[in-house]
């Protein structure tokens, strides 16, 4: 008797701290992340590595679902418009949070206003490379090249939206030649493949996909477009070392959760990215893509917002009056 | 030569070390039941096991998974013989004549012969990646836009030429095929095609969904039409392995199918997909009878078998050699090596030799293994034939709904593919065979890809398709054929052959 009335007190008990407890159980079940492109991809290889550490950090497994289409459109929207109890998460990246509102007059989910941004896993800079004869030496010559011959060259993507595309459009623009010819490809291997084999003149890529061609001295790059040398290349200058500062474009991914996610929800996410980014084994497999590791501040919520939204007025003029 | 002993000894030591056995045995082992099932794709798979790798050292993972590669190539020919279901682009023309043969109470022959083919196609395949890896990478090079469309309509024009039945007919279906590789988005423009607005058709449709549909529910609505005569099963099951006979039969077609398949898949852009298809074609036109072909000729079987499996591996070569994916499982492996922390590149085979020796050692072993675990399995994939259609039909249609599920994690793709049965069970009817339909729906995406990538290049002039030699080489291959096929006299014989 006495047993079931302590057993009946602790339910009770129980049941009162449960309405408070719900949130700060989380995560009770394995969280899902959309990624929106193919398994193997950058964007994908990303949300491994750094999902995996924070399934431990939560306790729950984060299972990466690939749902690719439309320039990572479709994934997004899925993921955007689920419940937003942190349980569908996605990673995306700039294309899908910064490029899509101007590329896809359609979309369906609003990157600025209507996500609740989490937090930058890491980002990749771009190279500008070329077959391995073209006739530029070095970026000013190539500028200068493009400009004079820009019914001649021809430039390589990996197909509308991919960031092989949004980057290349948007120097093209600053180049003031947005009608250079431009050919498509389905992905960035293909797209290689002739450049390598000297089909197409140049195109604008992350370094993860391009580097070892670069080392391997089958393709030559001309610039890196950040603010500093890539470690994974350190003898390619920057654009502002090469005389193109303005053009400073990174391919991030990001994770972001359906707008409403309550704080205490988003905050457990914040933390387990911030404590992923932290171990050393994490850090050295980013390193290794020629990832460059996010800021303190890019690490949170407001950060990576205004980083999607600076990006995202950089971009917009460009892509909305790229011919398509 | 004694530097290629070496290299090979240097990845025997690796391949055979305990571990790697047992991830090679354990990856063909899981390959070839998801080929076996309908739909659940390598490419699914390797996604969905791609985590479990992140334990194992680099050449373990990599061992494993390219394992589940070419076992589910092995599987999927399975089905297609068994249950006349394609699971892999490369395994349609596997349909054609070995179901037949086991409507004929020879499945245990087909498998056998698919098997034997295969594992002869993969050592062969296996060496010339040795041998010839490097230099071989050059021919992948002299390959672009203009030389693989006209690779393309050359393949074509013999899909046309020598199809089964009315040439009108192939034609027709061939064009819908190309159409229906229209839908969805275009990739210059990033407009929506024949899309209807609808969102689910914005990336076209998926080859899987096409196939199931059309193959998959559309064999189990015709079967159910006359519950009686259970085609597959009503034959006894009958010897299980090839005889003499079949063997003489076969050797010439394995020989020349692991030549053209190895070739093609070489080349950049999925070429691996033309290699079962060039094989058919040319034992057909080689035949003495080619009236046979498509009612159970063993050479539609061991050919193009053989053309997969040595293209599964040469496919290999672009992306061992160079870095560079040819098809979107090789793009899977880069996924997997880059998450191991070796990114592929030129330079992965002096930089990492025990990964690249390593791997090409384990293709041989994983050969070996296929047919360890698949000649035994013969009786009990054929015993599978005559499990009572009320559970086989639902077990096909539960299998083929995961499958497709699977492969973009979209339900919409399932309504698809119910569609496409009923669309396809209505072609059965009005005597319409569905293969080149899928054939020109597989080289319609990649033909539109290449001829606006050609005319890009080219501003806008067909001439770079005749003026560049190799391109207008295969061009004039095409025309020759065409030609041949028309002049009245042969067109007339032709038509005694395979009008039924």
């Amino acid at each position: 008797m006495k047993k079931l009335a302590i057993g009946l007190a602790a339910t009770f008990a129980l049941a009162l701290a449960g309405g408070a407890q719900a949130q700060s159980k989380y995560p009770e079940k394995p969280i899902t992340m959309i990624v929106p492109f193919a398994a193997g991809g950058p964007t994908d290889i990303i949300a491994r590595i750094v999902g995996e550490n924070m399934s431990k950090t939560l306790g729950q497994q984060i299972v990466i679902e690939n749902v690719a289409g439309a320039g990572g459109t479709t994934g997004i929207t899925r993921a955007l418009t689920a419940t937003p109890d942190g349980y569908t998460i996605a990673m995306g990246h700039l294309g899908t949070f910064s490029a899509a509102p101007a590329t896809y007059p359609g979309l369906k989910y609003d990157p600025i206003n209507g996500m609740q941004p989490i937090g930058l896993a890491g980002g990749t800079p771009i190279l500008i490379v070329a077959r391995k004869n073209f006739e530029p030496k070095d970026l000013k010559e190539f500028v200068a090249y493009v400009k004079a011959n820009a019914d001649k060259v021809n430039e390589a993507h990996a197909g509308v939206g991919s960031v092989s595309w949004t980057t290349c459009t948007l120097l093209k623009g600053q180049l003031g030649v947005p009608k250079l010819n431009a050919v498509a490809y389905r992905g960035t291997g293909p797209a290689l493949n002739d450049l390598v084999s000297g089909q197409i003149d140049f195109m604008c890529d992350q370094i993860v996909s391009v580097a070892e061609q670069v080392k391997a001295d089958t393709i030559k790059a001309y610039a890196v477009a950040s603010a500093e040398r890539s470690p994974a290349l350190p003898n390619v200058p920057t654009t502002k070392e090469a005389g193109l500062p303005e053009y400073q474009i990174e391919a991030w991914n990001g994770i972001a959760a359906p707008k409403g996610t309550p704080k205490e929800v988003v905050d457990r996410l914040v933390a387990a990215l911030d404590k992923a980014l932290k171990d050393e084994g994490v850090k050295k497999r980013l390193l290794d893509l020629g990832t460059v590791l996010p800021s303190a501040e890019e690490r949170t919520p407001a950060g990576f917002g205004a980083l999607i939204k600076r990006d995202a007025d950089k971009l917009s003029p460009t892509l909305a009056a790229a011919p398509k | 030569m004694s530097e290629m002993i070496a290299h090979l000894q240097l990845g025997f030591g690796v391949a055979l070390s305990l571990q790697n056995i047992a991830l090679a045995f354990a990856g063909c082992l899981v390959g070839t039941l998801i080929g076996v099932l309908p739909g659940v794709g390598p490419i699914a798979t390797i996604a969905m096991l791609l985590p479990i790798t992140f334990g194992l050292d680099p050449v373990g993972a990599l061992i494993m998974l390219a394992g589940i590669y070419y076992g589910a190539q092995y599987g999927g020919s399975t089905t297609a013989i068994l249950v006349n279901i394609p699971g892999e682009a490369t395994a349609v023309v596997t349909t054609l004549d070995g179901h037949q043969m086991a409507k004929q109470g020879r499945a245990g022959v087909a498998l056998g012969t698919a098997a034997l083919g295969s594992f002869f196609a993969g050592c062969v395949a296996t060496l010339v990646i040795a041998a010839l890896g490097a230099p071989l990478t050059k021919l992948a090079l002299l390959f672009g836009p203009a030389e693989y469309f006209s690779l393309m309509v050359m393949g074509l024009c013999f899909a046309v030429v020598l199809a089964r039945g009315s040439i009108l007919k192939a034609f027709c279906m061939i064009m819908l095929g190309l159409l229906l590789s229209t839908v969805g988005t275009d990739l210059e423009t990033g407009q929506e095609r024949m899309t209807f607005g609808f969102p689910p058709l914005s990336d076209g449709i998926d080859f899987a969904v096409l196939a199931m549909g059309v193959f998959g529910f559309a064999e189990v609505l015709r079967n159910l039409e006359n519950p009686e005569t259970r085609d597959v099963v009503r034959a006894k099951i009958g010897r299980l392995l090839p005889d003499w006979n079949d063997i003489k039969q076969s050797i010439a077609p394995v020989l020349r199918g692991t030549a053209i398949g190895g070739t093609l898949g070489i080349l950049p852009g999925n070429g691996a997909v033309l290699g079962p298809f060039a094989s058919y074609t040319v034992e057909k036109k080689l035949a003495k009878d080619p009236s046979r072909f498509g009612r159970g000729a063993i050479e539609g079987v061991a050919g193009p078998e053989s053309a997969n499996n040595a293209g599964a591996q040469t496919a290999f070569i672009p992306l061992l050699t160079l870095g560079i994916p040819p098809n979107a499982v090789m793009a899977l492996m880069v996924g997997a090596m880059t998450i191991h922390g070796i990114i592929p590149g030129p330079q992965v085979m002096t930089k990492n030799p025990e990964l690249f020796w390593g791997m090409i050692a384990s293709m041989w072993i994983g050969n070996l293994m296929l047919l360890i675990i698949n000649l035994p399995l013969v009786g009990l994939w054929v015993k599978l034939l005559q499990v009572p259609y009320r559970l086989m039909f639902p077990a096909i249609l539960i299998f083929c709904c995961i499958g497709i599920y699977s492969v973009n994690n979209q339900p919409v793709d399932v309504a698809f593919t119910a569609l496409f049965g009923l669309f396809g069970y209505i072609l059965i009817k009005l005597g319409f065979e569905p293969a080149p339909m899928l054939l020109g729906f597989v080289l319609g995406k990649l033909m539109e890809e290449k001829l606006r990538q050609a005319l890009i290049i080219s501003r806008g002039s067909f001439m770079t398709f005749i003026e560049r030699p190799i391109s207008g080489g295969l061009l004039a291959v095409a025309v020759i054929i065409l030609v041949i096929a028309l002049l009245p006299s042969i067109s007339k014989k032709r038509d005694e052959v395979f009008t039924e």
